[in-house]
This record gives C-alpha cells, structure tokens and sequence, in this order.
C-alpha cells in the first residue's frame, strides 16, 4: 500500500508539471541566464526582452495578433538550456526562440532548435554558433575573431606588432585567446607573450611583470571579462608600465573604468558597440537613433539601471525577430526562418545586420568602434 | 504471494517507467524523465556510499564530469564508438576512485567530507584549463552513439527524448536491481555494519578499509555512467557538470529522498528535478520554495521521504 502512495505522488508531480494548450497568440520563447555565473550578462538580456514585448504589444502586437512572452531562466547551465528549449519548442509550443546567454547554453539550444526545426537568434559570441551555417540558427553579437581583427588592425595603425598576450581562464577569457592566437598569425602580429589568470584572481602583478620583462614588447592586450581586466588595469598602473593597454569588447561599460579607476585606466582601448558611444555619433549616423531610443527605454523600464552591450544583443535579436514575424506570409517556424535570413539593412544597437542564406552573423568590422577611456569617460578613436 | 521489499521495489519503479508516458502530452516530457533517470543513477551510487557504509563524498560530480567527457575525448581522439566509450569512462572513474580513495577513506567525517571536496574541484578545473584537451569551459561536443538509428533498421522509431528516456530508464532498472542486491549481500551487509559502528564492524572481522574503498569505488562507477548518459543526450558536455553545486546537489537528492534506500534517493532525485520544472511559474520564488521544501522536509522527515513514509504507514520503526 505505501508503494502505491509514493507512486500515485510521483505520478502527480508529473501530471501538475502538464501546461495548458496554446491560445490564437504568437508565442516568443526565450532562454536566458537570468541568475547564475552568467547573470550580469543575462539579467539585463531578460529585461530588455520583457520589455520589447511589451512594446510590442503596446503598439498593437504582429498583425494584430498578441505576442506572448514565454521566459525561463537557466541559471547558466546547458542542460537545462536544453530542457527549457525543447520545453518552450514541444509544449509551449512557440514560433522562435531567442536567448543562449553563453556559449554553451546556445550550443545546447540551438540542438534543439535544428531537430525541431525552429528559429533561434543566439546572443553568445562565439564563431562556431554559426560556422558552419545551420539553418535555423542565427546570432547578433559579434564574434571574438572581429574583435580581435579590429584591435589588431589599431595596433598596426599604430605601429605596434610584438604584443603581450594575458587572458582569463574562463569560457569568455580562453576561447578570445584562441581566436587571437590564430588571427594574428594571419595579421602580421607577433604575439611573444602569452600569461593567463583565473577570473576571481585579486593580483595579477607576476603575470604582468613577465610580460613586461620580454624584450621588445609593444602593447599588451587582455581578452578577459568581468572583474580580472579591472585588475589588469590597476596592477597596469602600479607596475608603471607605460606600453599601450588594450582590453576586449567584453569589458564596454562604465563599471569597467568605476572599478578600475579613471585614472589607472587613462588611454585604455577597446573595441565597444555604438551604445556605449550613443551621444558621442555623429548626427548623421544610422545607429544614432537607435541606440539612444533603446538607451532611453532601457534604463526606464529597469529602474535606472545602465545599459549595457548585452542587453543591446538581445535588443537587435527582438528587431530583427519582429521585423521577420511582420514580413513573414504566415507564423510558421519556417516562414518566419525564411524572412529572418531576409533581413537586409536592419539598424541594431551592436551594428546593421545583412543576413543571407551564407552568413547568419549578418555583422562587419564596422559595427565595432574602436574606443578610448579618457577622464573616465569615452572617446571615439577615428 | 508475498513480495520482498527488493521485488516490490523493482515493481514500483518499473511500473513508474512504463505507465508514466502514458500521461506525457510531449516530447518534454520524456526529456525531464530521462533527467529524473541520469540524476537518479547517480544517486542510487550515492545511496550505496553514504545510505549502507556511511562515508560522504562531496565530490561525486567529478565522477559525471569524468564519465561525460569520456564519451566525447575518447571517440574523438582514439576512434573508440561512443557507447564503448561509457564503459571505459566507468573503469576510468573506478580506477581513478580507487587511486583517490585508497588514502582519502582513512578520513572520517567532515574530513573526509572535505577530501571529497578537494577531488571534485580538481577534476572541474582541469576540465575548465585544459583548453586543449576539453574545449575548456565553453564544453566540447559529444557524437551521436547511432543506437537511435540501430533501432530504426529493425522498426522501431523513437523520437530522441524517447529514446533516451528509455534508455535511460533501463540503465537505472539495472542500477538500481544491482544496488539492491548489493545490499543484502556480504558486502552489502559489511557496509552496513560499518556504518553503525566501524569499531564493532572490525571486531566482527571486515576488513573496514576494504568495504569502504569497495563503496566508494562502485559509487564511481554509478555516477560516471550517469555523466556518460547526460552528454550522450545532450550531444555537449561543459566543466559545470563535474562542479561543486552539481556535488552538493546529488547530495541533497539522496538526502531528501532518504539516503537509506534505493526508492528514496531515486525519488529525491525525481522530486529535485521535477520541483524546478514546476516552479518556473513562481518565477522569482523559486528558489525560495526550493529551499523551504529542502528544510521543511529535514526538519520533519529527519530520515528521508520515502524511510519516513514507511515508518508513518507501518508505525514503527525499519
């Protein structure tokens, strides 16, 4: 008798787990790392889809039709990406998905999304999301690969060829060293030295000291993310070293120059998006407006909380989403794939985006601005 | 007839297997069962440690992490068919758990607690730093075993989350028959008597570092299968399976659930990935009803849900 009572609670723990069937609504499933190693990026991801779906709606929805939101949060982890995908795919059944906080959770959700055949707009950097091409897999960031080619292409502009190279050891860190590494080859860089440090390290003066002591050394680059380029930074300074510093795109924000200190990150460089540069465009730039209307929505919507570069990926995958679902002649997954590998001319936050049937990144070199800290703010180096 | 608890429990768990999807609108469905079914192998290994010897190991996810990246560094590197590539993973854990165990099992306690520990974060960050070998953190990719397509020549064609759902359910059937063997077997029993008293246990002649070592090594296994199991199905493998959380997490299942018995670890397991699914509709509440669940249980079921459970049904004690 107690084995049928356990067996009858397991069976309805199953059964309350069963949702109810879908309305005459377009649903728009998403999968972010809202909480977890990854939240800074997938927090802000999460709140910029909320509220472009509420705009939408507020608009008037997709010809005429409500769209419906269907959020979980993986908590940074792939296998539950996974979950959630094939649960937004079979039982929620929605039309896309958008999401893939990390790279790994993207790899994860974009399995899901090829089997099921249904568009997923990706927001995690890595190259091998879309090389080679899926068909149903598209993303918005740009790849480490262009951001290390566009430092590359500053730091020839400047004369500088024999770099240092340091890195963190996490996902962000260890797979922007490899595409360097490999960039450079092609690029006329000599990278003649290479140190790494963990990303909760509080001192990474050994490792910068090494670097400075290789003869003819010209800059140094770090391709880190989170609070390990700060550090850099600060031990920079108080090292005394004076060769140019170049940090990853990973770092854009205003927390980044907070943390290390206006001073210590004085003639720092990085390749940033338009949004962290919005009122410093020129007026007659596409991205201006853009980026200043999410800018301006953004921070009302989330209580005053900065923008940042992660949010904006997630902004463009919502355009480029919506602009695909009003194209599409009906709202099946393949219809709405087709009119998203469409996509031509799209002014986002992260660049403009030109998809086609070859390249599902849509991206170039121009959507990076290469940018320099100067008295704790932002220049544009033309 | 009357059944033995071994034969009713084995019962129990494969009419849950097979009648459940009987009531799974979905494909989903037979995903989060098939996760029920890895976590619960895993746990079952922990039930064998921790329920029958007594010994806490907080580092058991390091045994996934081997497991899982087996099935995709051994295939890639040295052509071996991923399903092989299981069974080396779980002789590679034993063997790596019977190194490791060897001096950390003269340990007690939080000691040992401790050690377990220090295992489970070493495996996570060789697997993170060794970019070269394991893709680093971003996770590596897994083949596809082709058991699916094996099937499909002779007929039967299952969608992939029912294949792995059942699978998996077949691979925990067995786990679990032989965990219940194992417990009324000498070994089973020496295991036992260890766990009341290691001093008496010695008296009445086990060889106590034997037992233990036996217990931890088995565990291994159980748990390397279960990693196998997780990235086979989802075709990726990250350092986070093998983490610290993932550890304290396979703990807690078997805790919950009643580390005592194979029925309550599996159920702990089912309950511990079930709740998250169902809570998605709490959104920020979560974690908080997770954890209100976790401590009200300990706090009036000390022994476990299903131990505890019994003893109410029977009214005395096991």
């Amino acid at each position: 008798m107690k084995r049928i009572v356990t067996g009858a609670f397991a069976l309805a723990l199953v059964a309350t787990a069963a949702a109810t069937p879908a309305l005459a609504e377009i649903k728009i499933g998403a999968v972010v790392s809202e909480t977890g190693p990854a939240s800074s990026l997938g927090d802000p991801e999460a709140k910029t889809i909320r509220m472009m779906v509420e705009e939408l709606n507020a608009k008037g929805g997709i010809k005429g039709e409500k769209a419906k939101l269907v959020l979980y949060d993986d908590g940074g982890d792939p296998s539950k990406a996974k979950t959630f995908a094939t649960r937004l795919v079979e039982d929620d059944g929605v039309v896309a998905m958008v999401g893939g906080t990390t790279t790994g959770t993207s790899l994860a959700i974009l399995a899901v999304a090829e089997e099921s055949k249904v568009p997923f707009i990706s927001l995690a950097g890595a190259i091998e999301i879309i090389d080679p091409v899926k068909p149903f897999t598209f993303k918005t960031p740009h790849t480490d690969r262009m951001a290390c080619q566009k430092i590359f292409d500053d730091m020839k502009a400047r004369g500088l060829t024999k770099i240092g190279l340091i890195s963190g050891t996490d996902g962000f860190g260890a797979s922007m060293r490899a595409q360097c590494i490999a960039v450079a080859k092609t690029s006329g860089i000599e990278i003649v030295a290479d140190e790494t440090y963990g990303p909760k390290d509080a001192d990474m003066t050994p490792q910068l000291t090494n670097i400075r002591n290789k003869s003819g050394i010209q800059a140094v680059l770090n391709t880190g993310f989170g609070q390990g380029p700060a550090t850099i930074t600060r031990n920079y300074a108080q090292l005394g070293i004076t060769l140019p510093l170049y940090q990853s795109h990973g770092v854009a924000s205003n927390a980044f120059i907070e943390l290390s200190g206006a001073k210590n990150a004085e003639g720092v460089r990085l390749p940033g998006t338009a949004l962290l540069v919005g009122e410093l465009l020129d007026p007659k730039d596409p991205q201006k407006n853009v980026v200043l209307a999410y800018k301006a929505n953004f921070e009302k919507a989330a209580g005053g909380a900065p923008v940042s570069t992660f949010g904006g990926y997630a902004h463009d995958a919502m355009r480029i989403l919506t602009e695909a679902l009003n194209k599409a002649p009906s709202a099946k997954p393949a219809a709405i794939r087709d009119a998203i590998e469409g996509t031509t001319g799209l002014v986002g936050t992260t660049g403009t985006y030109n998809y086609s049937k070859t390249d599902h990144l849509g991206l170039d070199l121009s959507a990076f601005r290469m940018l320099e800290i100067s008295n704790g703010g932002w220049k544009l180096v033309k | 007839m009357r059944l033995s608890p071994k034969q009713s429990t084995l019962l129990v768990l494969a009419v849950l297997m097979i009648a459940s999807p009987f009531f799974f609108p979905s494909n989903y469905y037979y995903r989060v069962g098939s996760l029920v079914f890895v976590n619960s192998i895993a746990v079952v290994g922990i039930v064998i440690l921790t329920g029958y010897a007594g010994q806490i190991s907080l580092g058991h996810a390091g045994f996934l992490g081997i497991g899982g990246y087996a099935c995709a560094l051994l295939p890639a590197h040295f052509g071996l068919p991923p399903a092989l590539a299981v069974v080396a993973g779980a002789a590679l854990s034993g063997a790596i758990a019977y190194v490791v165990g060897r001096p950390i099992l003269k340990l007690k306690g939080y000691y040992l607690a401790v050690a377990t520990l220090g295992f489970g974060v070493l495996v996570s960050m060789v697997l993170a730093n060794e970019g070269w070998l394991t893709g680093g953190p971003d996770g590596i990719k897994v083949p596809d075993p082709g058991l699916r397509a094996l099937l499909e020549q002779v007929g039967i064609e299952l969608t992939n989350p029912q294949f792995w759902y059942a699978f998996c359910g077949l691979v925990l059937f067995i786990g679990a028959w032989l965990a219940l063997n194992l417990r009324e077997s000498p070994t089973g029993r020496a295991l036992r008597a260890l766990h009341g008293s290691e001093v008496a246990a010695r008296t009445a002649g086990i060889d106590v570092a034997k037992a233990k070592l036996n217990a931890f090594v088995i565990s291994a296994v159980y748990a390397s299968v279960a990693g196998s199991l997780l990235a086979l199905q989802n075709r990726l493998i990250t350092p986070d399976v093998a983490g610290f959380m993932h550890s304290i997490e396979l703990v807690t299942m078997a805790v919950l659930g009643g580390a005592g018995s194979v029925l309550g670890g599996i159920f702990g397991a089912a309950l511990l990935t079930l709740l998250p699914q169902v809570l998605t509709v709490l959104q920020d509440y979560e974690h908080v009803v997770l954890g209100l669940v976790m401590m009200l249980v300990m706090i009036f079921l000390p022994a476990g849900l299903i131990p505890s459970a019994r003893r109410l049904l029977r009214g005395r004690g096991e």
